[in-house]
Formats: C-alpha cells, structure tokens, sequence
C-alpha cells in the first residue's frame, strides 16, 4: 500500500462535504432540530401578530428569513459541535486537509442544509399565511439559495469562533446577527417581491446585493478561516 | 514624556474643546430652520467622527495583527483599546444624535442610513469586546477578535450602501445640509479638542490593555537559560 | 490483533536518509503564562525511536503536538525528517501520525466510514477497501458496520491505531498507547510497535509505562516542567 499523491483543494472540500452529509443522514439531528424550531417560529409569528392573514401574507418574506435565520444559528453551532467531539477536526487538519477546503465544506453544507430547511418551509408558509408564488419558482430558488450562502459564508466563520469560546450559545447570535443584516434584508425585500409581484422590477437589484455580499463574504471566510482554525 | 501625556494632553484637550463649545453656543449664530437645537451639533458630530477614528484605528490594528506573524500584543491591546474608546464615544453621538433627533424630526430615531449603520456599528463592537471577555487563552483571544473586527469592518459599509437602498426605494426625504462658515470653526476646535481627549483616553487604555497582557502572557523573559548544551539558537518572541 | 505494516516508502529506510528524524531547535510552548515547554533542544537521530517520559504536566503531549504540527511553537524551531514544522507544515503532516488521548473518531459513523472519511482525504483510489483491509489488520473486521458511539474504550484504540495506520507514517507519535487497554490489548499494543519499528517507522512514544517503553525504545527524553532532564 504506497501513499497516494496528496488532492487538491476541491477534491478535498467535497470528500468533507460528502461527510458531513453522511453524518447529517445518519443522524438527522440537525435536520429535524432546524425544521421543528423553524416551524415553531413561524407559527409564533402568527399568534404574535393575531390571525390576520393580510398582514401576516404581506410580511411574509421577511418571517420567512428570520425563521431561517433563527433556525441557522442551531445549524451552524451543530456543524462544529461534531468536529469538538473527540477532537475531530484536530484529526481532518492533520490528515492533513486544507484549512481552506474545511471552510469551504462547512460553509456549503450549511448553505445546503438551510436550503433544504427554506424548501421545507414554503408550503407551512402557503398554508399558514396564505402566499402565492408571484413571478415564479426560479426566482424564488434563487433568492432562497443565495440567501442560504450568504448567512452560511459568515456563520461559518463565527460558529468556528464561537464553538471554543465560552458562553457560545450567547456569542454566535451576537456576532452574526448585525453581520449578516444587509443579506437579511435583502432576502427578505427579494421574497417579499417574489411573493407579492415585481411591477417596478427591483427584484434583480436585490439579488446583486446578495450576490455581492456572498462574493464578500466567501472571500473573506475563505482567506480568514485558516487562521482560527491552526495554531 | 509621561507627565505631558497624563496632565498635558487632557488638560489641552479640555481647553480646547471648552473654546470650541463656547464658540458654538456663544459666538455662531442659530441655525435658520432648526434654532438654537442645532448646536448639539458641536458636540454631536465630534463625537461620529472621533468615533470613526477610534474604529478605523480597530480596523488597521486588526489588520496588521494577521498580517505579523508573530502574535504581537501591542496590536491587540490597541485594537481593544480603540474598540472600547470607539464604543462610548460612538455611544455618546449615538444619545446626542436621538437628542438633536427629537426636535428636529419629531422623533428619537429614523431608519436613515447613517443611523442604522452606526447602531449597527455599536451592536458590533460591542460583539467584538463580548468575545475578547469569553476567550480566555490570549493567542487565540487576539486572533479571533481581530478576525471578528475585520469581518464586522467589512459589513458596515454594506450596510450603509443596503440601507440606502431600502430606504430610497421607500422615498424618504432625504435633510441636505448646507452649513454656514460661522458654524465650521467651532465645529473644528471642538473636533480638535475631542481629538486630544480620544488620543488620551486611547494611551491610557491602550497601556492598562498591554498591561493586562503582560499580566496574562508569559514574556519571553521569564523563560530559562537554554536548556541542554548542544544547540543555542537565536530566541526571539513578538 | 495481528497487524502487518503497510510496505512503507522506501525512503523511510533510516540509511537513505541524513536529517535526524526529530530535532527541536530551542523549542517553547507557551500556554497564557506557563511555560508548557521551555527552550527544548533535542535530536533523534534516523532510525532510532523515542521514549518520552515525565510527569503529567511535564509537556510530552505538548511536545507531540508540536511534532505532529497541530500545535505551532512560540519559539524555536522543530524540524521533522529535515522538514520546518511550521513552513513545510502539509509536508510534515503527511510524514507523522499522531495516537493521541481524543481519538479524532467521529461518533456517529460507523469504524469503517471513519476509515474511508480519512483514505478520501488522502486521495487512496479505492477507500472501502483499504479500510476494510486495516479493519481486520486489528481485529475490528466484524464490527466495521457499528457506530463508533457504542464502542469500548479498547475498541476506539484499535479504530484509532488503524487510522494511523492509514496514513502509512514514516514518524509515528504515540501518546499514551496502553491506556484504557486491557493486558491482551496492551500486548497486542507492543507487537503493532514493534512491526512499525521494524518496517522502519520512528516510533516517538509517551507511556507512564516505562518498563515497556523501554523495551520498545532505544533513546529517552525525561522531561520535567517542560526541560530536559536526566530520568
């Protein structure tokens, strides 16, 4: 058995990705915790606001993303909780795998998960908001994937952070919350379009502010990460 | 040296920004639409752009610390310092703003950009000090913090440049400003002044910061001799 | 446990190759304000294995860290096989394996999925069965498809060792190899050493157990409040 040549960066992301997916589909912990907890807030939206289903319908998107939101504080605290368990991530750096293609794993199965966690949610939205999907389903993709990139590049970064600080339940929230406001409220105002029409076609201008965040954000996750994570 | 930055530069500081205010309440004239309100400016916007100084000073520290290689804990006790200054002085213009907002607009608070950025601002850094206190390990406390303060940096133009955009697409009016020669000297010899207070408050801070550090870092001092008799290479800590 | 080693690159044969297999130039580590090592300088010459011994405290697990490069020194300088831990830091992590007290396991895959996580990052062409093949090598063959979480403590040192084993180390770092084994484990523990050391692996090994490590090893390094000492 000689050792084989070491891989690159992109082979290295995905055979971590396909990891973290594999531990997700065995356990499915996160997966079911981030839905329930999302449903949750999204019927405590309704009681908070009483059963008007015009104001509920008209502020739609942006529950729809402070669900998300919420819900992807658990995700992402989670995805660094099973690489502290018996110093996992000590052993995939010292496999050794690019710090860089950790983040790069960490962050996109984050993005996946909430992606599948905002499909799961559209039609609790239908049902108990009453929305209708205006300009069409593509649209809609969009926004929602890259929005789910855009709380994932950063979260990613602040979970690693948090994850080995004291009091991180507290931490994570507080660092990602005013971070990650711009691409909040552009995902929002971009459902809000996406659900309600976009006569004045602003819907394309949102999504390059999200688009331009993610470009941001991954850079920057991609250039920093490897300094939190090695000595 | 260490007289003048103790005595001199508060003291300097306090007659300066004294002239600046008496300039403001005494000698400018009223403002033509806001009235005498408008000269919680001279205290106001010294504080916005002290407090900008404080954070851009954040901002380079924190910088520079991933840059250097070595941990270097005069960069982080500057980024600590100028963070914590940066926070109550941006507090302050936060109150002084809501104070001159309420007459003015009629409330304590709009959602106009500059505002929403610098709330932002604050909820930042205070995340940013939050963390310094829940790490204890000083190497990864720097780190971290100074990724933190990079990544929060980054944000706030971003958030200006969304806010704006969410707003003008509400059509808010927007407060053009035009101001008058007699009301830009005070306006100077106050920021001057602030300044000098700013640049004291960060010495003094910044020394109990790398004091602090020293406290909870072993120097490279307190190491032994070398140890074993074959090898004595060059030793050098940041 | 029968174990055969891997056939290793031939430049690991001691006499092909001049840089000593460890050398520690001045080396600390500070932790906050201890010293965990104080200006360490040492040299393992090729071909020679190290028994590392102290009291708990002393730094061997520091010193192994900083070997295996998932600890960086606060001065000094360690090289592995010629290599700077710190420049060369992928190169060193390709030549070391490091058996430390976390078992790097994730626990809700199964032994061999931890296994075929590890041969993916390493770019092995058929992971499944080079994991396979470690997993009978130590006696893990029949509970390949059980989750590490029900796992005795025995069990994960075996999985543990074959995750070494994978890597095909030409340095091998051993914290504590025969904690938490049994006797027959223990045993079983010495040959696996010993057929690394004869298929010419330096074996760097910290045990309490210095009777067998001194069977084991042909140099010794005592430390005591992170120096050099003589045992």
């Amino acid at each position: 058995m000689n050792r084989p040549a070491p891989i690159g960066l992109l082979r290295a992301t995905l055979a971590l990705l396909r990891k973290d997916l594999l531990i997700e589909w065995r356990t499915r912990a996160r997966l079911n915790a981030i839905v329930f907890f999302a449903l949750a807030t999204l019927l405590m939206f309704s009681f908070a606001l009483g059963p008007d289903t015009r104001l509920l319908e008209k502020n739609a998107g942006g529950y729809f993303w402070l669900a998300i939101l919420f819900a992807s504080v658990l995700a992402l605290g989670e995805s660094f909780r099973v690489e502290s368990e018996n110093a996992c991530m000590d052993g995939v750096r010292l496999a050794p795998a690019d710090a860089r293609a950790i983040y790069l794993s960490k962050a996109l199965g984050n993005a996946l998960l909430l992606v599948a966690l905002g499909t799961l949610l559209l039609p609790v939205m239908v049902a108990l908001y009453g929305v209708k999907v205006v300009t069409g389903f593509v649209d809609l993709g969009c926004v929602l994937l890259l929005g789910s990139l855009a709380l994932s590049a950063p979260g990613t970064v602040y979970a690693a952070i948090s994850s080995n600080a004291r009091a991180r339940d507290v931490l994570l929230p507080l660092l990602l919350f005013p971070l990650v406001i711009p691409a909040l409220l552009s995902a929002a105002k971009a459902t809000t379009l996406v659900l309600q029409g976009d006569p004045m076609n602003q819907l394309n201008s949102w999504l390059g502010l999200l688009l331009g965040f993610n470009l941001i954000y991954w850079g920057v996750g991609f250039l920093l990460f490897p300094r939190i994570i090695e000595d | 040296m260490n007289k003048l930055i103790k005595w001199g530069l508060p003291l300097a500081g306090l007659g300066v920004l004294a002239a600046g205010w008496w300039l403001g309440l005494a000698w400018a004239p009223p403002d033509r639409e806001m009235g005498d309100v408008q000269r919680i400016m001279y205290v106001h916007v010294p504080l916005q752009w002290m407090a900008m100084v404080a954070m851009l000073l954040n901002f380079v520290a924190a910088v520079s610390y991933l840059l250097r290689g070595n941990a270097s804990w005069k960069l982080d006790s500057t980024a600590e310092s100028a963070a914590e200054v940066g926070l109550l002085l941006g507090t302050l213009g936060m109150v002084t703003g809501a104070i001159w907002g309420r007459p003015t607009w009629g409330v304590y608070w709009s959602w106009d950009p500059r505002l929403t950025s610098e709330a932002i601002m604050l909820v930042t850094y205070t995340g940013y000090l939050v963390l310094r206190r829940f790490v204890e390990d000083p190497d990864k406390r720097a780190t971290w913090s100074a990724v933190v303060a990079i990544l929060g940096a980054i944000n706030l133009p971003i958030v200006w440049f969304s806010v704006r955009w969410w707003r003008s697409l509400h059509q808010v009016q927007s407060s053009p400003k035009t101001v008058d020669p007699q009301m830009v000297l005070p306006l100077r010899v106050s920021a001057i002044g602030l300044l000098l207070i700013t640049i004291f408050f960060l010495i003094t801070r910044y020394r109990l910061a790398l004091a602090e550090r020293q406290a909870e870092v072993a120097l490279p001092d307190a190491l032994p001799e070398a140890s074993g008799s074959v090898v004595s290479n060059a030793h050098k800590v940041a | 446990m029968t174990v055969r080693i891997p056939d290793t690159n031939p430049l690991a044969m001691p006499s092909l190759s001049a840089a000593p297999a460890l050398a520690l130039h001045d080396v600390s580590k500070r932790y906050g304000r201890r010293w965990a090592l104080a200006r360490l300088t040492y040299a393992l010459p090729a071909g020679r294995s190290l028994l590392l011994t102290g009291h708990n405290g002393s730094g061997k697990t520091t010193l192994l860290r900083l070997v295996a490069t998932a600890l960086g020194p606060t001065a000094g300088k360690v090289e592995v096989l010629g290599h700077d831990a710190v420049q060369e830091r992928d190169t060193v992590r390709r030549e070391v394996g490091l058996l430390s007290h976390a078992s790097f396991l994730y626990e809700d895959l199964t032994a061999q999925q931890n296994l075929v996580v590890l041969a993916r990052l390493l770019g092995h062409p058929s992971p499944g069965d080079v994991a396979d093949t470690l997993l009978t090598r130590v006696g893990l063959g029949r509970r390949s498809d059980n989750a590490v979480r029900g796992f005795s403590a025995g069990m994960r040192k075996r999985l543990a060792i074959a995750r070494l084993l994978l890597k095909a180390p030409r340095i091998a770092l051993l914290d504590e190899p025969f904690g938490e084994l049994d006797p027959a484990g223990i045993h079983d523990m010495e040959g696996i050493i010993a057929e690394l050391k004869a298929s010419g692996v330096t074996v760097v090994l910290a045990t309490h157990l210095v009777e067998q490590g001194l069977t084991l090893c042909e140099e010794r390094l005592h430390l005591q409040d992170g120096r050099a000492v003589a045992a």
